[in-house]
């Protein structure tokens, strides 16, 4: 049982291969689905890859389903590298939604070029305060991040739920748990006539360089890196392993509240009880895909839009349910870690010999 | 006036899903194992549970097995990458539960708004005709039982028998287990395949007792609380039962809260058990010495012998 051994040397170039190996994998486990599903697989491929891809209005739809997911990795890759597990981006987007929608509902009917820029730094904050929740509980009470960013996603979704049900549903909504429709300068402007794109997108193009800067340039990513890996080592050279958790998930979860805001106040143009097709955890599969680097993820926040998309389009057109989109994402990630295991390891030149 | 039966029975039936994939993760950590797809488990063996009633007719037994023999098979995929390939344990239990919310709602996908007939609870002859308890305790479906007995089993073998202590050394140190000649890698598997099983037969229940229909993601976290009972717990599985029970609790406040006098939304009362959770975690995590005394030194590390 035995398979593996460690290799004394892992290798750069198959670190970047592995996501193509892990993709060509997904592709062939698909297709054995679609024909098991007795569909035509190459029939199926074109629908779910090539259709949304025909048309301008798809590359619209790419990029805005992109632009958040891009986001929210950014700031989880943060945490990632320092080893510090937020599983919480979707939570923290809708707490992010949730503050910059309250602030859109303040002020709807209202003009002004600062309405915008208060409903993001709103949405910032509160996906900040969101993931400093967890920050807090582990640095003062030792309470593992993975469980709390996990539970306060729930905790998220309910109080969601209860505004758009109780103080902010709208009146005029025919009952359904939702708030009004966000209009005139509560709605981020868009980019290219007859697409969905609107200027999220140069919030996600600007993080991604300050974020390339900041890990390519920068001291402190060092230091966080240092301070989450080994934390005796880095108490030694005088680094703070508590600002590495603060510091981490406060940025994700900032992040995560800014693709929040990027979603109400655009493709969504509201709040409602699916603000998010799962953003948040999708963003981890676009994070390690990515290999936690800023321009590795914008490459895999595309592959993982494209699946949203082929999802959808399979929906419509081939009658398969979008569940599909999920079952792809968590195949992904599959092969993912196996072929990052061959990569760490090689297989014993025996199989069942054992070392002396 | 209050009537605590149902509230107190309904604890019973609520934490019993808790209770299969609490112990089941429970055996897994101790042999130095971390899964974190308990949730993808879940909801796996509670689709294949549903579809084996529902196809078949049998009832609610055999979709419990269907849901069992799934969950193992998950937890198959988990090991075979977790702990053959040695891959981050965290990450595989997670990309566990992501495939898992995909493929049940997409086998699920078929069954929206099917209904199963349920089971009825056995009253167990003469204790069910103690006043107040006998309702409680002796008046529920088999499965309840059924994870009392699991509790016994698992705390037995742990606390009494050889292949509990071979269990938790594995979980201590593998290296010193895999010198003296055990076969670490195949008690690992053996655990991380009983932990999925009972995962499998926690969702089952969900599916086929519990609520007894299809609704996509109706695991709704219970895996992850399940983890996090076991944090609680302190890898005791008496401590497990008595956490599962508290969130059974909580859960059926939010359906007795308005007989209780408790006058919260009912979103915000959904949220307790979540909460509830964080809570708990807080204060169990915050004396390092209480939470040490049982960890498995090796948990979450991988080994390549």
């Amino acid at each position: 049982m035995h398979l593996l051994e460690p290799r004394a040397h892992p290798s750069q170039l198959m670190k970047w291969l592995s996501p193509l190996i892990a993709i060509a994998l997904m592709l062939i486990t698909g297709s054995l689905l679609f024909l098991a599903l007795d569909k035509n697989p190459i029939e199926a491929f074109k629908v779910f890859f090539i259709d949304p891809l025909t048309s301008s209005y798809g590359w619209g739809e790419l990029l805005i389903k992109a632009s958040p997911l891009i986001l929210i990795a950014q700031g989880l890759a943060i945490g990632f590298r320092a080893r510090i597990f937020n599983i919480g981006a979707e939570g923290q987007l809708i707490m992010g939604a949730l503050f910059g929608g309250g602030i859109a509902i303040t002020f709807q009917g209202m003009t002004g070029w600062w309405i915008l820029p208060l409903m993001v730094i709103g949405g910032a904050i509160g996906g900040a305060l969101w993931g400093a929740l967890p920050a807090l509980l582990k640095t003062q009470f030792n309470a593992e991040e993975t469980l709390t960013t996990l539970m306060l996603n729930y905790v998220a979704t309910f109080i969601l739920l209860y505004m758009v049900n109780g103080p902010w549903r709208d009146p005029a909504g025919m009952n359904f748990p939702q708030s009004i429709m966000f209009d005139g300068s509560t709605l981020l402007p868009i980019l290219i006539e007859g697409s969905r794109v609107n200027a999220s997108v140069f919030i996600t193009l600007f993080a991604v360089f300050a974020f390339w800067l900041f890990t390519s340039r920068s001291f402190l990513s060092y230091q966080l890196e240092v301070g989450g890996q080994a934390p005796a080592a880095s108490r030694y050279a005088g680094f703070s392993a508590k600002r590495t958790v603060w510091f981490s998930l406060c940025i994700s979860g900032m992040m995560a509240g800014i693709a929040g805001v990027g979603e109400i106040a655009g493709p969504v143009g509201q709040l409602n009880p699916n603000i998010s097709p799962g953003y948040g955890f999708a963003a981890i599969i676009v994070a390690y895909l990515g290999r936690l680097n800023p321009i590795g993820m914008v490459l895999s926040g595309f592959l993982m839009a494209l699946l949203y998309l082929g999802g959808e389009a399979a929906q419509m057109s081939m009658q398969l349910p979008a569940a599909i989109t999920g079952l792809f994402q968590g195949m992904l990630l599959f092969f993912l870690l196996g072929s990052d295991a061959f990569i760490e390891n090689r297989l014993r030149r025996r199989a069942g010999a054992k070392p002396a | 006036m209050l009537d605590l039966v149902p509230i107190l029975a309904g604890t019973l039936a609520a934490g019993t899903p808790l209770i299969f994939a609490g112990l089941g993760e429970l055996v897994t950590e101790r042999t130095g194992v971390i899964n974190l797809g308990v949730e993808g488990m879940m909801l796996i063996g509670a689709v294949a549970g549903f579809a084996c009633a529902a196809e078949t007719g049998m009832g609610a037994g055999a979709g419990l097995l269907a849901g069992a023999a799934a969950g193992m098979g998950a937890a198959l995929l988990f090991a075979i990458l977790a702990l053959s390939l040695a891959a981050n344990q965290a990450a595989c239990g997670l990309a566990l539960t992501i495939f898992g919310v995909g493929l049940s709602a997409f086998i699920g996908q078929h069954y929206v708004s099917y209904s199963l007939p349920g089971l009825k609870p056995w009253d167990i002859p003469l204790l069910s005709d103690i006043p107040f308890l006998g309702k409680v305790l002796f008046h529920q479906d088999f499965v309840v039982y059924l994870s009392i007995i699991a509790f016994g089993i698992v705390w037995w073998v742990l606390a009494k028998t050889r292949l509990g202590l071979l269990l938790k050394a594995v979980g201590e140190s593998p290296e010193a287990a895999h010198a003296i000649g055990y076969p670490v890698l195949a008690i690992r598997y053996g655990a991380t395949l009983f932990g999925g099983a009972m995962a499998g037969i926690g969702g089952a229940y969900l599916s086929t007792v519990y609520t007894p229909l299809w609704v996509e993601n109706m695991v709704a976290g219970r895996g992850w609380i399940a983890i996090a009972l076991v944090v609680f717990a302190t890898w005791k599985p008496a401590r497990l039962m008595l956490g599962a029970y508290l969130f059974g609790g909580v859960t059926i406040l939010q359906f007795q809260a308005q007989a209780l006098g408790i006058n919260l939304p009912v979103q915000l009362l959904a949220a307790l058990p979540y909460a509830a959770t964080i809570v708990v975690l807080v204060v169990i995590s915050r004396d390092r010495k209480v939470l040490q005394m049982n960890l498995p030194a090796s948990l979450g590390k991988s080994f390549l012998p």
